[in-house]
């Protein structure tokens, strides 16, 4: 094999070239049964898994792994991803055994703190968010979405207005808000944003009628922007028979600071991930906990969690008389308990004062970005922002650079990009969350690489059109993938190589 | 605030940047609407030794695998996992790295996702896989999902052996009307009452197998009917190791495989985090939803992956998207990876074989236990007795012995008084004769 | 000799007696980049006028291709099964999409010539 290994950057062929048949890393006993009891459908075959022993796999993945950029390695700018730090007394408080190790179908009696911990994170979240009941089983935000809108779908079904079909969605939204909702159905309507970036709320009133089901709205929005007219749009929806869906995924925004319980929502999903720091672990696992205002409440999944005098139990069945209104099961067992117990312990870490620190630093630190770069780069909206701000690519009109190669040109600065080409309203979009765990000195220095590399656009695009440079693999042919698609290793592979 | 880099002083220099007083200028608009700044029934923040307690105490409460004797499982499997599996996962490009959208700096997660996704199609027997699900369960609701897409018909068939909880999600998750929805709750140990459902209405079929009672079965007679009536067969496997023994779902002539991968590298949890797995047939692959990795090149003619095929995506298509999912399972289908790559074909054989041998020994001591019958005619790493009480008595004073006994089945199918006596008993690799032995003697002490 | 008609949402209909072929034009292509995917409807189903019937992917978009006219599909192009970018390479010769039988021709009354569509397209 060629080495093209540079420094510390090592090529890293994949596993089904490296590994063998007879390679295991783990020592098993043998097993001794002479027969079989799997009936007509044992069948010793071969399967085709490569192995590998300890110290192989171990440098196999740990070269992967430096592949990757991390929080834990830079600033992680993604705007609507919040990317902040995560506490590694989380990770050592989930592998208690007293959580990790516990069926989730023990008897109840052998659960009890397991249940316990499931109360007191739902109570800070109902308390933090102002709202009266709360679901933890979503497995994810977009999960928790679905468990709103069938909740709101539920409630127009046991008011038997199943006319009620149509959905409003701002044109920022996140891409899961129209997918959920047509998923169940509903008629997706998009609503045009204003000029201020908030949701426009003349053209919104017009398409309220009789087959208005409910609207989703984000807030603070994907613009970065609090929908300031929430409570006149919240008793606009109310007074037509409808409900308010708000998508919680910027709630590190407002967290410790508003509650959006006094904003009018009736059903909101919280991302764990996002505002309560359990990791993002290169995509999941997510939770998406749901709150639910008193008109929702009845319509929430099993299981639901109860207490008597003295213990916790779970009503987890479909006919069972104290969930008769539900909607139905979003997952097996009851939910992410491995990133309730991380999201818990951030919560306690910092406590009702810190976590309104927390909303303070994020929208600090975002309008510290703006005022810092707004001279250079162009603010897509007038006005204070809150936890992330929006740039559009007027700053790079006439220089042939766009908006994907400043973001490739970012990489090759040591930073992860911010999000580009979201929200989908504003013109070639530069979204920055820089969260509340960055010091001073590294957002100044964030700051300072986005003015160099915005004054070098003027020099023309040649550097940037060939960004990045510096990483493992540059600029990958993404047409190529899709066209032909090759989404596994197969054996001939290695024969044709050969 | 040991999490909160901010000094005072930069908060002040910060402040007069952007130019106003105080941090409350940046929430003037709201302030505007509602009382900003509110008062909340919570404790303040708590240092690193007491949050610490606080939640080991709440630990301590519960009995657990490792401080038991422990024959749990439906759906949920306690299995040994490899040291280094918790250490690599914890590596921090892998812990705190986002979705991987920016390929040049995300090759690690790309790279294994792309293995994995090879790993899951060789034990699945299917041509291609995705990225990863929530769990097993959310899985089998997306793969009904797709089914109705591709056949354009509603029905929707359930065996009657499949996890009850499962069933819930693929109601609830894939939203079947009452009128299209077949499934009884009850308990048969043969299938062979699905041919008689099957008609042109039918969007698909859906067997557990092994199915939630343990039994094992041969599901090719069953594909070939299905299919000839236009509709598909989607396999449910809830414990991926009994792949090692059985013909792969794929040689069955499944259309669709859902599987739960928690048995390889993640701990039971109290239920999660998972990771699903779903597998499929090269022809429908447009119709797979979430996230899938493919190979590509670079602009130098280098071999990378990228994420593709997103435009089936919400992120692209909005309400006309596959699904609205926009997440996979990350870190637990990297745990899932390490691990199977540790075992290797030889090791995932014998880990599956021990697990077979496990039960089989429970069982041949269970059958001397007076009045405790077996319901099964095959099963892998668990099986369904029948008991002279009921089922959930026994295993609450089991329990109170240190034993946990398994699942009665009337916590999940409540409606039916022929189970009650009924529980569903796992044994696997980490039962030892003396665990077993423990099992039978409370088990003579309390029926 | 084949008339063309094309819509406001950037198909094209080539139409002789009652059949006609539809495809997206040139505009619509450019649009949308490089096209990795289309999918074509099946042979024998009713097409609605102004109903999606088929749907065109590059990498970063996905759009749908409404029906010019109603009617019933005799054929779909099958070579953009396997190389799509026959779309991009002559969006308006061999990148065409379907055949479809004509149900009613007082349907292309509505539709634009050459010269409105390039008029709709320069607004």
């Amino acid at each position: 094999m060629k080495n093209s290994n540079k420094g510390l950057n090592h090529d890293e062929p994949i596993l089904f070239e490296i590994g063998g048949m007879d390679k295991s890393g783990v020592d098993l006993n043998e097993p001794t049964f002479k027969e079989n009891f799997i009936g007509e459908c044992f069948e010793d075959r071969e399967i085709g898994l490569p192995g590998l022993s300890e110290p192989e796999s171990i440098r196999h993945y740990v070269r992967l792994s430096r592949k990757n950029y991390s929080i834990d390695a830079g600033l992680y700018p993604l705007g609507s991803c919040t990317m902040k730090h995560n506490p590694r007394l989380n990770e050592k408080l989930a592998r208690l055994k007293g959580f990790s190790e516990v069926h989730p179908l023990q008897p109840l009696s052998t659960c009890q703190g397991a249940l316990e911990l499931i109360d007191e994170i739902s109570i800070w979240l109902k308390e933090l968010t102002g709202m009266k009941a709360v679901t933890m089983t979503p497995k994810a935000g977009a999960q928790g979405e679905l468990c709103g809108m069938l909740a709101i779908k539920k409630a127009i079904e046991a008011r038997n207005e199943c006319n009620r079909t149509k959905v409003l969605v701002p044109d920022s939204a996140h891409g899961t808000n129209p997918a959920t909702a047509a998923f169940l159905g509903f008629d997706v309507v998009t609503i045009k944003s204003d000029k201020n970036g908030r949701l426009n709320f003349d053209d919104f009133k017009e398409n309220v009628d009789k087959d208005f089901a409910a609207a989703m709205i984000t807030n603070p929005n994907t613009c970065g922007l609090f929908e300031d007219d929430i409570i006149e749009i919240a008793n606009y929806i109310h007074d037509a028979g409808g409900y308010l869906y708000c998508d919680g995924a910027n709630f590190n925004a407002l967290v410790g600071k508003v509650r959006p319980g006094d904003l009018g929502i009736d059903a909101m999903h919280i991302n764990l991930h996002k505002t309560f720091s359990t990791p993002h672990g290169g995509g999941g696992p997510g939770s998406g906990p749901v709150v639910f205002s008193n008109i929702l409440k009845d319509f929430c999944p099993a299981p639901l969690l109860k207490k008597d005098e003295e213990n916790y139990y779970l009503v987890e069945n479909h006919n069972d008389k104290d969930i008769d209104k539900s909607f139905g099961r979003l997952c097996v067992f009851h939910g992410q308990m491995g990133m309730f117990v991380r999201a818990l312990s951030y919560m306690m870490s910092h406590g009702s004062d810190g976590l309104r620190q927390v909303s303070e630093d994020a929208v600090l630190n975002a309008n510290y970005i703006k005022s810092s770069l707004e001279d250079i780069l162009t603010p897509a909206y007038e006005g204070y922002c809150m936890h992330e701000v929006l740039f559009n690519d007027d700053f790079l009109s006439g220089t042939g650079v766009e908006t994907i190669d400043f973001a490739k040109a970012l990489i090759d600065k040591g930073y992860h990009p911010m999000t580009i080409y979201f929200p989908l309203v504003v013109h070639g979009a530069l979204l920055v969350e820089p969260t509340e765990t960055e010091s001073k000195n590294s957002i100044d220095q964030f700051i300072e690489t986005i003015r160099e590399l915005a004054s070098k656009t003027q020099d023309g695009e040649d550097f940037f059109k060939k960004a990045p440079i510096y990483t493992p693999i540059r600029r990958l042919d993404e047409t190529k993938a899709a066209r032909n698609p090759v989404l596994r290793w197969q054996k001939n592979d290695v024969i044709a190589a050969e | 605030m040991r999490y909160l880099p901010l000094t005072k002083n930069d908060r002040e220099e910060m402040l007069n940047t952007i130019g106003v007083n105080n941090i409350d200028e940046l929430f003037s608009n709201i302030a505007e609407k509602v009382s900003i700044n509110p008062k909340f029934d919570l404790p303040n923040h708590k240092t690193e030794m007491e949050v610490e307690k606080h939640l080991s105490l709440l630990s301590d409460k519960n009995l657990h695998a490792d401080n038991s004797n422990f024959f749990i499982g439906g759906g949920s499997y306690k299995h040994h996992i490899p040291a280094s599996v918790d250490h690599i996962i914890q590596r921090s490009e892998f812990l705190t790295s986002y979705t991987p959208y920016q390929p040049e700096i995300s090759q690690g997660t790309l790279q294994y996702l792309y293995e994995f996704q090879t790993q899951v199609s060789l034990l699945t027997g299917m041509d291609i896989s995705n990225a990863s699900m929530y769990d097993g369960s959310t899985a089998a609701a997306e793969a009904v999902s797709m089914a109705k897409r591709i056949t354009k018909r509603n029905e929707v068939i359930l065996s009657n052996t499949i996890h009850p909880h499962y069933a819930d999600v693929i109601k609830t998750v894939s939203g079947i009307k009452d009128s299209e929805f077949f499934y009884n709750r009850n308990f048969s140990i043969d299938i062979d009452y699905l041919f008689n459902e099957v008609d042109e209405n039918t969007a698909c079929v859906v067997v557990q197998n092994p199915d939630f009672f343990g039994s094992c079965y041969d599901l090719s007679s069953l594909a070939e009917f299905v299919q000839s009536k236009g509709a598909l067969l989607i396999v449910v496997v809830t414990e991926v190791l009994s792949l090692g023994m059985m013909k792969s779902p794929g040689a069955m002539g499944a259309d669709i495989v859902a599987c739960e991968g928690q048995s390889l590298g993640n701990p039971m949890n109290f239920g999660g985090p998972y990771v699903g797995l779903l597998s499929t047939k090269n022809k429908y692959l447009r119709q797979i939803p979430g996230r899938i990795v493919g190979e590509s090149e670079d602009v130098d003619g280098k071999k990378g992956f990228v994420l593709t095929l997103s435009a089936r995506e919400q992120h692209i298509r909005r309400e006309k998207a596959t699904s609205n999912i926009c997440t996979n399972s990350g870190l637990c289908s990297l745990a899932f990876t390490i691990h199977l790559t540790l075992l290797g074909e030889k090791g995932f054989k014998s880990l599956s074989r021990l697990n077979h041998e496990s039960a089989l020994n429970l069982k041949e001591k269970i059958l001397k236990i007076p009045e405790v019958k077996l319901l099964n005619k095959s099963f892998f790493n668990e099986f369904t007795i029948e008991l002279p009480i009921k089922g959930e008595v026994f295993v609450d004073r089991m329990a109170e012995k240190g034993v946990l006994a398994g699942i009665p089945v009337s916590r999940l199918i409540n409606n039916n008084k022929e189970l009650d006596n009924f529980v569903v008993v796992a044994s696997t690799e980490t039962n030892t004769e003396d665990d077993m032995n423990s099992y039978i003697e409370a088990a003579n002490e309390v029926l | 000799m084949a008339e063309i008609y094309f819509t406001k949402d950037h198909e094209w209909i080539k139409v002789e007696d009652n059949i006609g072929v539809v495809g997206i034009t040139a505009y619509a292509s450019e649009q949308l980049g490089d096209i990795v995917f289309v999918e074509l409807p099946e042979e024998g189903i009713t097409a609605e006028i102004g109903k999606d019937i088929a749907v065109v992917e590059s990498v970063k978009a996905a759009s749908e291709v409404y029906s010019p006219v109603s009617g019933t599909i005799i054929k779909s192009n099958e070579d953009l099964n396997s190389t799509p970018e026959i779309v991009n390479e002559d969006p308006v010769g061999k990148g065409w999409f379907y055949e479809i039988e004509i149900s009613n021709n007082d349907e292309l009354s509505g539709l634009m010539s050459e010269e409105e569509y390039q008029k709709h397209i320069g607004d």
